[in-house]
């Protein structure tokens, strides 16, 4: 199909500019707090949780604002966001391989390498 | 039973989205007709990219999980001495912040560019490309320091070797595409600068160049929250 929409392709779209000064201030303020949880030694569960939260915060805002998701059609969304979600996957398998490799070396390597 | 109908409104707002994504998809045509082709591209060639740092982060992970010996303390390893005080992770924050800042002024070079305002537009991405042209020099910095404190791909003193691998390959990987980016996003400023789009009415580029860019903020977020933080 060559027949162009310029309606919709070329006009883009208009966003007040106090949008992306304000996503940048909390962007800032979510780096500024991640970096905090290392700085005041936050450990175990909470600093996990801590860390995942604020990540995921600033991957929506980016997505959403940024990267102008938000406003496009629910076909490309669905079609850039739902096949990382097969990673879960690979994340799942690659974990039991590291466990298994793990108790491999404590029990038949003496703890080395 | 009248509880069971109750919520036909709710159906309402749900159905035409559907809708919408059923006639995109079976309509027997382009599904991303109404996207700009280069930004379908873009997309496409992000996703896979998606995909490639994923495997990486994954790599990384079943290292850290599977190595007997102890993970390298980064806030540690990353820390500088400033005014004779050791600050953990500092340089890695300051990286960071650069590189939102970046993003930041790419998302307005990107909405100057739909106002056909040329001279910000320009200027904006300009000055995108030399916060990232920052960032890769501190990562230039970052790696001469741990190369110099014997840090090698196969083993450092810190501690698990495969530290070195995981660190080279990602951080290496990542400012790889940084370096591209500038590259883009100069050339991009310089064809808005010269007037290119708006004889051809279109500055679709400069959107898509922003969505590349800001892609690699977005890995930056992972990296630093699993390599950096975790």
């Amino acid at each position: 199909m060559k027949q162009d929409h310029p309606a919709d392709v070329h006009v883009g779209q208009q966003h007040p500019i106090s949008l992306y000064l304000k996503v940048w201030a909390y962007l800032f303020v979510l780096s500024t707090m991640s970096y905090m949880v290392d700085y005041l030694r936050v450990q175990g569960i909470v600093r996990w949780t801590l860390i995942i939260l604020f990540m995921l915060l600033k991957a929506g805002l980016i997505l959403s604002i940024f990267m102008h998701l938000a406003w496009e059609r629910l076909s490309l969304i669905y079609a850039i966001l739902v096949p990382p979600l097969v990673l879960l996957v690979l994340v799942r398998i690659m974990t039991i391989e590291a466990d298994y490799a793990w108790w491999t070396r404590a029990i038949f390597m003496g703890g080395g390498g | 039973m009248a509880h069971t109908v109750a919520d036909r409104q709710d159906q309402e707002i749900i159905t035409p989205a559907l809708r919408q994504i059923m006639s995109d998809w079976s309509a027997d045509q382009e599904v991303f007709r109404h996207t700009h082709w280069g930004k379908a591209m873009m997309w496409i060639f992000l996703l896979s990219d998606t995909f490639i740092f994923s495997c990486f982060l994954t790599g990384y992970m079943t290292m850290r999980m599977s190595s007997s010996m102890p993970w390298p303390n980064t806030a540690e390893v990353f820390a500088l001495s400033v005014g004779g005080q050791e600050i953990p992770l500092i340089l890695i924050a300051i990286m960071t912040f650069v590189l939102i800042s970046s993003s930041g002024t790419m998302a307005m070079a990107v909405n100057f560019g739909y106002q056909r305002d040329r001279r910000k537009t320009a200027t904006l991405m300009l000055l995108t490309a030399l916060f990232g042209a920052a960032f890769v020099g501190m990562q230039a910095f970052e790696w001469t320091k741990l190369i110099h404190e014997g840090v090698r791909p196969w083993g450092n003193p810190m501690g698990a070797p495969q530290f070195g691998a995981s660190f080279f390959m990602i951080t290496g990987f990542h400012g790889l595409h940084v370096s591209c980016g500038v590259i883009l996003l100069l050339t991009i400023a310089s064809k808005v600068a010269r007037g290119h789009y708006d004889r051809k009415g279109d500055y679709s580029a400069v959107e898509i160049a922003g969505l590349y860019w800001h892609f690699v903020d977005l890995v930056w977020v992972f990296i630093f929250a699993f390599f950096y933080l975790w």
